[in-house]
């Protein structure tokens, strides 16, 4: 029974996401005064993609043709860990959340593999700014998740949205660097606005895209769906660990679907703010990110800090 | 019977050196054995022909060289054994030899630990001898006389498993330097070099301060016991400063030999300069034996571990993991690099050594034996993927005689096998999930996030600031092995060389690596195998083992409690896979798009993509060159040729990028500065004149006199 959940879970998780992002859009067209395209438009985007022949370069070898389904599957069993509607699932026991960020760096390593591979200035280009912006990102968000595993004594992190949800409405100052450094990292690892311009191919900008600039068909549409998957995954990690209420504890049909409700309703909200700072903000120069992730760093490092120092009781 | 193993092991690699001398005797061995069949020719006829035969010009050397690492492999073999049977026997062993000054046998002593290391070298040295009679094939006789190779290579491996079975300081000293010594000759085996040379004179060098303290370090112990055996060291009763004097001398020894920042200079010089199947055994192994070493000093002979020294370990191996993955990342030379990537990996190990040493004195025996476990098992697998990868770098050096990865690429097409090989081992060393390097990472992790329990609050505030710079590691070290692999492997061929690379004919080459990589995976999916071993270890040294290690079985891993922390890679595969198999058969079931079409490269509309448009190493590290750029000396520099009227067309352009080590103008100009100084002032005393001499020895004796008159 508990594994089916974690199944619907996980099955939920892939659905939803690309609705994530087209909702993302439309407020984004809204608040730039341009008319939005349908809101399941990732969906056929994605469907149009899967039924194209899919061209690949002469150079390319098994890395590239193999990478998308190595980076889906990887950011798919990230996903799988992470509690949506519901906490104490099984799968939340087979990979912890250092595992998690574990996954991260597997799909971001064959991604940048296959950027490699093809042995353009582009693919390189992008590797090499991807590595190195995660680098720093992934150190961060380690800070960020160890704040809460310390704090819940526990690194599983079902059992450590439980404990935050037992513990009730507590400002916890560490809770709050660590929120801000996740949001940061978050941010920056799914390559939005200031740190990397989802929308544009402008060579000199250009991060991700520039990676999986030779994918075509099917492998672009693991490639964006894997991307949509970790924006989600991003927005359903702060929601649920920061404020995790409605998130079902019992496995009824009637608290599932609340916390079904109670995780879109979250994550609509934290859309429009990413959609809003979006907007207001201008994407930052390449070597300005290091100073954005650093403070990040430094943000999990006081949560982490301010956890030891001012709650821990002896 | 277990020790008779460990002894074989010994003896065969004694045997696999000496076999090897016989290499230039082929004439005098064809006399022997002339003399001999003429002496009793009554002997069976197949059995001359034999002899007769392997002894042909143009079969003895091969033949011989195969018997060589035969041995070599048999030695690895019986060494496996051995630590295996001591580690599931848990059973303490130990003996006498009657070597040496006949007041002064030698002790042995065969535990766990001991053991857990001889399984490492065991593991190290089987797979060297499947990958060398290849690999070594490749050097002209009369340039690169075999003969010396495995003269040495066989003491190298002796010393190293004698070290381990040391129990008393005399015969671990000797060991330790046969160790070294037969190591500096490998390091100078291409002395034709200049770069070589100096290379092995600094590795001796530092190799020999360090025995120096080492040596120092027994003494402080023994200054307070009746004697230099383990067991007379391990009652000694010191005070805290002796103690600290001891624990200092013993980190600058091992240090020194282990690649300890700052005291790591030798590494990167040395280990390009060996052969790929030393570096392999050095980097992979010796290093291994002097955190050995570390592990018996403070855990086994000094006992009494003060927390403060696990703070100075903690610094100094957050600093070499730090330091070392970025010097890592700057390297074009692809076994300077994996050098530099061992000093990362030595600083792991040693951070989270220190962190038992906090816990174990600040009352938390399960939690010292969980960092201990940590500590080892990190060990254990950057054996393994070290020697993985130093031995793919052998035979990526073998195909394309090229160790600069710019001059590679593409070499995916052409290597097929390697290529995977390689992968796996990039996949390990950057600590990705399912694989063994991720497992050691995630434990020293857990160990570290349970600072909490501390009551000192500095050292609660101090560990996590360690787990951060180890996050921040091995988020380096996938970059830098992203690299690695990507220039290497991927993209077009960058030189003429890898153009014409192909994949070694000589399949054994192969065998060695992957047996290698399947531990790495193997190892990676059940990590509960080495960990029961690793228990056993503890529960002999620490008298701990982990809280619950087995608490859900083998599928699981769950170091503290199953509600704390639990990993289970064999799910994470089965799910993995299952994912995976089930995208790529949903995207590719309809007939009409199964099929891929293969096109140009797009080049945005100007034609021509060439090799050179790629990144090299340089430019991929250039984001984290400008953000760390403290952390090198670098001398970047662009010249430009000028010509035509007024000198303003660019002819050429050439750049020079020099990435240089900080501690070389820190700390070793200034200590050859002062020691030349130093000597010559002391050469200003030494007049050349005779009269002055006993003028000199004439005024020591009346001191002498005086001293002993007092």
């Amino acid at each position: 029974m508990n594994g089916l959940i974690a199944i619907l879970q996980t099955v939920l998780f892939v659905s939803l996401a690309p609705l994530l992002a087209g909702w993302l859009k439309l407020c984004k067209c809204c608040l730039q005064n341009r008319k939005p395209p349908s809101l399941l438009q990732p969906y056929r985007d994605l469907l149009k993609l899967t039924r194209k022949h899919p061209v690949v370069a002469e150079q390319a070898s098994w890395i590239f043709t193999k990478a998308p389904y190595i980076i889906f599957s990887a950011t798919l069993m990230a996903a799988s860990v992470v509690p949506l509607i519901a906490v104490d699932l099984p799968t939340s026991a087979g990979a912890d959340m250092i595992v998690m960020v574990g996954f991260f760096a597997f799909a971001r390593f064959f991604l940048a593999l296959a950027g490699l591979d093809i042995g353009t200035a582009f693919g390189g280009m992008g590797s090499s700014r991807e590595m190195t912006i995660s680098s720093l990102a992934e150190p961060a968000m380690l800070m960020a998740v160890f704040t809460l595993a310390m704090a819940a004594s526990t690194t599983n992190l079902s059992v450590a949205i439980a404990h935050v949800l037992n513990e009730g409405l507590v400002l916890r100052p560490s809770f709050v660097f660590a929120l801000f450094a996740l949001i940061l990292v978050g941010v920056a690892e799914t390559g939005r606005v200031p740190v990397d311009n989802p929308a544009t191919h402008l060579e000199l900008t250009m991060i991700h895209e520039a990676m999986i600039l030779e994918y075509s068909g099917r492998h672009l549409a693991l490639i964006e769906w894997a991307s949509q998957l970790k924006l989600m995954l991003y927005g359903v990690l702060i929601a649920n660990i920061f404020l995790p209420w409605g998130i079902a504890e019992t496995f009824t049909a009637e608290a599932l679907l609340y916390g079904l409700l109670a995780i879109i309703a979250k994550l609509a909200v934290l859309a429009i703010a990413l959609a809003i700072s979006e907007t207001l903000l201008a994407k930052m120069r390449l070597f300005r990110v290091q100073e954005y992730l650093s403070f990040a760093y430094l943000l999990g490092l006081l949560g982490l800090l301010s956890h030891i120092i001012l709650e821990v009781s002896h | 019977m277990i020790l008779i193993l460990a002894y074989a092991a010994v003896l065969l690699s004694f045997a696999s050196g000496l076999l090897a001398l016989l290499m230039n005797q082929r004439d005098n061995l064809a006399a022997l054995s002339r003399y001999g069949f003429k002496k009793y020719p009554n002997t069976i006829k197949d059995g001359q022909e034999l002899v007769f035969c392997s002894l042909d010009e143009q079969r003895f050397p091969v033949l011989l060289k195969q018997a060589v690492f035969v041995l070599l492999g048999m030695s690895g073999i019986f060494a496996v054994l051995a630590g295996l049977s001591v580690l599931i026997s848990t059973d303490i062993i130990t003996d006498r030899i009657s070597l040496g000054l006949p007041w002064l046998p030698w002790h042995v002593r065969f535990d766990g630990l001991s053991g857990f290391f001889f399984l490492i070298i065991g593991i190290a040295v089987s797979t060297v001898s499947l990958y060398g009679p290849a690999y070594v094939n490749a050097y002209e006789e009369d340039r690169h006389p075999f003969a010396a190779l495995g003269l040495f290579t066989g003491l190298f491996v002796a010393g190293m498993l004698l070290v381990l079975l040391a129990d008393d300081a005399f015969m671990f000293m000797i060991a330790w330097e046969l160790m070294s010594v037969a190591s500096y000759f490998l390091v100078a085996f291409q002395h034709e070099h200049p770069a070589n040379r100096r290379a092995a004179f600094l590795y001796l060098l530092m190799a020999e301060v360090g025995a120096l303290a080492i040596i120092l370090g027994f003494g402080v112990l023994a200054g307070f016991s009746d004697g230099f055996t383990f067991d007379a060291l391990r009652n000694a009763q010191l005070s805290t400063t002796w103690g600290s004097i001891a624990f200092g001398l013993a980190l600058l020894g091992f240090g020194m030999k282990a690649g300890i920042f700052p005291v790591h200079v030798w590494l990167p010089e040395a280990h390009p300069a060996a052969p790929s199947h030393i570096s392999a055994l050095m980097s992979g192994v010796m290093l291994k034996v002097a955190v050995y070493g570390l592990v018996r000093f403070c855990f086994d002979l000094l006992g009494d571990v003060q927390w403060q020294w696990g703070v100075v370990l903690l610094i100094l191996g957050t600093v070499s993991a730090l330091g070392g993955i970025l010097y890592a990342m700057m390297q074009p030379n692809l076994k300077r690099l994996l050098a530099y990537s061992s000093v990362e990996n030595i600083g792991i190990i040693v951070m989270v050594l220190g962190l038992a040493m906090i816990f174990l004195d600040n009352g938390h025996p399960q939690l010292t034996a969980l960092a201990f476990l940590a500590a080892l098992l990190h060990a254990f697998n950057h054996a393994l993927f070290k020697n993985l990868l130093f031995l793919g770098a052998g035979i990526l050096h073998h195909q394309t005689h090229e160790l600069n990865i710019d001059m590679m690429g593409g070499l995916i097409k052409k290597m097929p096998q390697t290529s995977l090989l390689f992968l796996v081992g990039c996949m390990s060393i950057s600590s990705l999930p399912l694989f063994n390097g991720f497992v050691s990472e995630w434990l020293a992790f857990q160990a570290a996030l349970q600072a909490d329990v501390l009551d000192n609050g500095v050292l609660r505030s101090l560990i996590p600031v360690a787990a951060a710079a180890l996050a921040l590691t091995a988020a380096l070290a996938a970059a830098c092995f992203v690299k690695v692999f990507g220039l290497i492997f991927l993209g077009q061929s960058r030189s003429h060389h890898s153009e014409k690379a192909h994949e070694v004919t000589d399949k054994s080459m192969l065998a060695g690596p992957a047996l290698l990589a399947a531990l790495c995976f193997l190892f990676g999916i059940f990590p509960g195998l080495v960990i029961h071993l690793i228990n056993s270890v503890s529960a002999q040294l620490l008298e701990q083992t982990m809280p619950n290690d087995s608490a859900l079985g083998w599928l699981w891993l769950a170091p503290v409690s199953a509600e704390q922390a639990s990993y289970s890679p064999p799910l994470v595969l089965l799910a993995a896979l299952l994912a995976g198999s089930a995208t790529f058969w949903y995207l590719r079931r309809s007939p009409e798009t199964k099929t891929m079409r293969r096109a140009a490269t797009w080049d945005c509309g100007f034609g021509g993509v060439t090799s050179r448009m790629q990144y090299s190493s340089g430019a991929f590290t250039m984001p984290l060159r400008r953000i760390f750029a403290k952390a090198w000396l670098i001398d970047e520099r662009i010249d430009k040729t000028m010509q035509g009227a007024m000198d303003q067309d660019v002819a050429a352009v050439h750049y020079h990028l020099h990435i240089h080590d900080h501690s070389w103008p820190r700390l070793y100009q200034p200590i050859e500065r002062g020691v030349n100084s130093l000597a010559k002032r002391v050469g200003r005393i030494q007049t050349g004149n005779i009269r002055t001499y006993l003028g000199y020895s004439f005024v020591t004796l009346l001191l002498m006199l005086w001293v002993v008159s007092q």
